[in-house]
């Protein structure tokens, strides 16, 4: 079975390959050509992640690295011993995130067929969710630090191109679609520029960016602090077994505990020098931030909600299930650096579940449909993050996997819903003339209360929605339920046993974001699918072809079901029937400090019941007859919240704050380097007084009095001189041909006299 | 023979007068053709002035320098006449005094 590990390189290539044909081929493909060959690429790479699936299973889910065919090292500068190889790792944690991205994009590939059909960049789009698809896969499999940032700038990079997809639309849209893609940019390069630096201390740190090396395996956790996690399954090999391999090459993770047991380690920057603790502190710290870039949280998710802007399956693959879970990914590959250091697990924890709570109660004040979907996506990303900061590595991929399903399908059934409402619009167009005039112009497909009554009209994206929902707010036996309540759990056990006080803090944040997860969706469902419709576009809405409809009844099914594969130790019945942790045991493999969770039927009776709560609450507040005419929120309308509501619509001025306190200081700033320093000072004073005069006046004086004065005019007159001697001279050529041998006649007497002068002396006596 | 020898004061004197026409003849005359005759005088001159100072010293070099100058006597006849010819066909003239285009 390790033959098949070989195979781990085309899960990158293929889509790859797609990619490169759909850019070449595309427009001659037409738009069935280009799906096929997207949707197959896209599949392909699914299908290679199930083989790498079952190779690890088979296998005893012994970690494997393999080398990319033909390229071999990336960089090898043998001086500074640094060599960084085009290597894959295939471990449990990266075929996870494989399946995942591969999987779920192979649906939203198919749901993107029809929901982009007749957009007239149809190829183009295709061409950059397959190359979405190379890098996040690269992203996720690639052996080492600087193979992932490749993944992860390539990712941002289709984020950005897939955002501004639509930069042409009429009527200002375009502008906001660009203004968007921009923003998403720009903020992650904050964050990468975080990662980057924590990647060099990585470096300098460790002297590699290898997770582990080649046959090097991940050590088992030390567990004899945790009295209340179960026996784990540690890898079929000795404990200790890497204190014995420790001779050969080493990864950044072993070398980073094989130090930390050794204690008193400590790294030399030159003129200071740092504790490895405070080291990878920092280091940590600098992941966090990058971590709060890409997957959006406190202080850098504002691009997220704009990102919207993108056409929905964009939305719902990248903004949703794959590209922002990339953080979370990199936080639980690094999960033995973050379970060293207390303050970066705290900060990430509160900033976690900070993120959560704020994201969830934005939610709440929102109209768009896309919108409240996205900050739904940034609260969940929250729970993600705060369950690495409590230490629930296992839990965090967990979330993310159930996250990935059910955000995939709320997004995927929303573009469906706009899709319907677009349709009804068009229609209302078409069979309307006149009567209607263009007195809805203000309409927007993706605002709720033009919406209302559409369970009847879209029956499949009803219920499917209602599958979506449910698990997003965690009613059991919803796949949220399971990874949502593991999540709580592990906080409060991180605050009780362990004692520490994010445990607590984070427990009652997340706590209460989930309240106002159940209340926000709820309110989403009731406005968009309930009561009657609020404009003739939802009155006509139909429901959207199979090709859209197809994947959502498989991510419904997925959403109901994808949780049982990590039934908590004492379950009733399940747990039996279904086995304990099975998904944390696959991940224990190749992340140290997974951990399984148990099972607290207090905490999941609590959450449960907060959640139908909240639930009912929604459905009290926006009944039918509040739905009927919903120009305003009820909320709004209670003078008690309407404050709150008020705030929420606000995103807490979130964006506004930005401005006033980052933004305009710094085009302050900005401008005022360029008026004063840039334009007066450099430019005016150094460049023209201190620069420019003098030179000029040294080449004038060179020019005017040296060159011209003294040189010029002394050549003139050899000059003059010349032609003076000449114009005497040329009076001796006659041109007559006898004046010439004349000459030569004289000539030749002075050569005879010449040579007989010796001869007339003697004649003559002298 | 002694008696009737002529003594090669006489030659070299009568190579002089040749020698002498020659130069006057290019000098003076303007025809092309009796430029050129005189100048084949001179050269001739030259020859005779050769022999007789190679009779007086039993030297055959003066001998052998005669032939050379007449060989090349006549490859500068056949040189010159051709140019002549050139010439009068361009200007119609061999009048050597309209003969100076590089002048003007």
């Amino acid at each position: 079975m390790e033959n098949y590990f070989d195979l781990v390189p085309l899960v990158v290539l293929i889509p790859l390959v797609g990619m490169l044909t759909n850019l070449f081929f595309g427009k001659r493909f037409g738009e069935q050509g280009v799906a096929i060959v997207a949707v197959g690429a896209s599949a392909a790479a699914f299908l290679i992640a199930v083989i790498l699936w079952i190779a690890q299973v088979n296998t005893g889910y012994v970690p494997a690295v393999i080398d990319m065919p033909v390229l071999g090292d990336w960089i090898n500068i043998t001086s500074a011993g640094l060599r960084i190889p085009w290597e894959f790792r295939v471990d449990s944690l990266s075929v996870t995130m494989m399946l995942v991205v591969s999987g779920v994009g192979t649906l939203i590939h198919i749901y993107a067929v029809g929901y982009m059909h007749g957009d007239s960049r149809f190829p183009r789009f295709f061409v950059y969710m397959n190359m979405f698809l190379v890098f996040m896969l690269l992203l996720v499999t690639g052996n080492n630090f600087l193979m992932m940032f490749v993944g992860w700038e390539g990712v941002g990079l289709c984020s950005y191109l897939l955002i501004g997809f639509w930069f042409d639309k009429p009527g200002g849209v375009g502008w906001k679609n660009s203004d968007a893609a921009r923003k998403a940019f720009i903020v992650n390069r904050v964050g990468d520029f975080g990662l980057i630096l924590g990647v060099l201390l990585t470096f300098w740190t460790f002297r590699t960016l290898d997770y582990y090396k080649p046959g090097e395996m991940p050590a088992a956790a030390h567990h004899e602090e945790a009295a209340y996690e179960e026996t784990l399954f540690a890898p079929d090999l000795p404990e200790d077994e890497h204190h014995e391999t420790a001779t050969g090459p080493i990864g950044v993770f072993n070398q980073a505990s094989a130090w930390l047991e050794e204690g008193d380690h400590e790294v030399n920057f030159g003129v200071i020098s740092l504790s490895l603790e405070a080291t990878i502190t920092l280091i940590t710290l600098l992941f966090l931030l990058g971590a709060t870039g890409k997957s959006a949280q406190i202080p850098l998710f504002v691009w997220l909600p704009d990102a919207m802007a993108g056409p929905t399956p964009v939305s719902a693959f990248i903004h949703a299930a794959t590209m922002v879970t990339a953080g979370v990914y990199m936080m639980v590959r690094s999960n033995v650096l973050y379970h060293s250091s207390d303050l970066s697990s705290f900060v990430v924890a509160m900033i976690g579940a900070t993120t959560a709570i704020v994201a969830g109660f934005i939610a709440v004040g929102q109209w768009d449909i896309k919108r409240v979907l996205a900050y739904s996506t940034v609260s969940q990303l929250g729970f993600m993050v705060a369950a690495v900061g409590v230490g629930a590595y296992a839990a965090a991929m967990f979330h993310l996997v159930t996250h990935a399903c059910f955000k995939a399908l709320l997004f995927l059934a929303s573009g469906s819903v706009i899709h319907g409402m677009e349709h009804g619009h068009h229609h209302l167009h078409e069979h309307g003339h006149g009567d209607h005039g263009h007195d809805d112009d203000d309409f927007d497909p993706q605002d709720m209360r033009f919406m209302g009554g559409l369970k009847d009209k879209m029956p499949v994206t009803y219920w499917t929605y209602i599958f979506g929902t449910l698990a997003l707010a965690g009613v059991f036996p919803f796949a949220g339920f399971w990874s949502k309540d593991e999540i709580l759990l592990d906080s409060i056990k991180h605050g009780v046993n362990d004692g520490y006080l994010s445990g607590y803090l984070a427990f009652v944040l997340l706590l209460i974001a989930a309240v106002f997860t159940a209340f926000y969706m709820w309110r989403q469902v009731s406005m968009v699918f309930y009561g009657q419709p609020r404009h003739a576009a939802a009155e006509h809405a139909s429901e959207s072809s199979n090709l859209m409809t197809r994947p959502l009844i498989v991510l419904a099914i997925l959403s109901l079901l994808i949780g049982l594969i990590n039934i908590p130790s004492g379950f009733p019945i399940l747990g039996w029937l279904l086995g304990k942790h099975e998904f944390t045991s696959f991940l224990g493999h190749s992340v140290t400090f997974a951990h399984a969770g148990s099972f607290n039927f207090l905490l999941a009776t609590m959450a449960v019941i907060l959640a139908l709560g909240a639930i009912y609450a929604a459905r009290a507040l926006y009944n039918d007859k509040t739905l009927a005419t919903l120009e305003r929120d009820p909320l709004e309308l209670d003078e008690r919240t309407a404050e709150a509501f008020a705030l929420a619509n606000a995103k807490l001025y979130w964006d506004e704050f930005y401005f006033k306190y980052i933004i305009w200081p710094y085009r302050n700033v900005a401008y005022w380097l360029a008026e004063k320093l840039d334009w007066e000072i450099w430019h005016d004073f150094a460049h023209e007084r201190l620069i420019r005069d003098p030179f000029n006046r040294a080449t004038q004086f060179l020019a005017e009095p040296v060159d011209k004065g003294f040189i010029d005019r002394n050549f003139d007159r050899l000059g003059t001189l010349v032609r003076r001697v000449s114009d005497r001279m040329r009076v001796i050529q006659t041109g007559y041909v006898r004046t010439y041998a004349l000459s030569v006649l004289f000539g030749a007497l002075l050569v005879v006299i010449l040579i007989l002068l010796p001869v007339l002396r003697e004649l003559l006596g002298l | 023979m002694e008696a009737s020898e002529v003594s090669v004061e006489l030659y070299v004197l009568l190579s002089a007068v040749l020698f002498i026409m020659g130069v006057l003849g290019v000098l003076l005359r303007r025809n092309a053709i009796l430029v050129f005759m005189s100048v084949e005088l001179m050269l001739n001159a030259g020859n005779l002035a050769l022999a007789a100072f190679a009779r007086q010293w039993g030297n055959g070099d003066g001998h052998l320098m005669v032939f050379f100058v007449m060989t090349v006597a006549a490859a500068e006849v056949a040189v010159g006449l051709a140019l002549i010819v050139a010439i009068f066909r361009t200007k119609q003239s061999i009048n050597i005094d309209d003969l100076h285009m590089f002048k003007d």
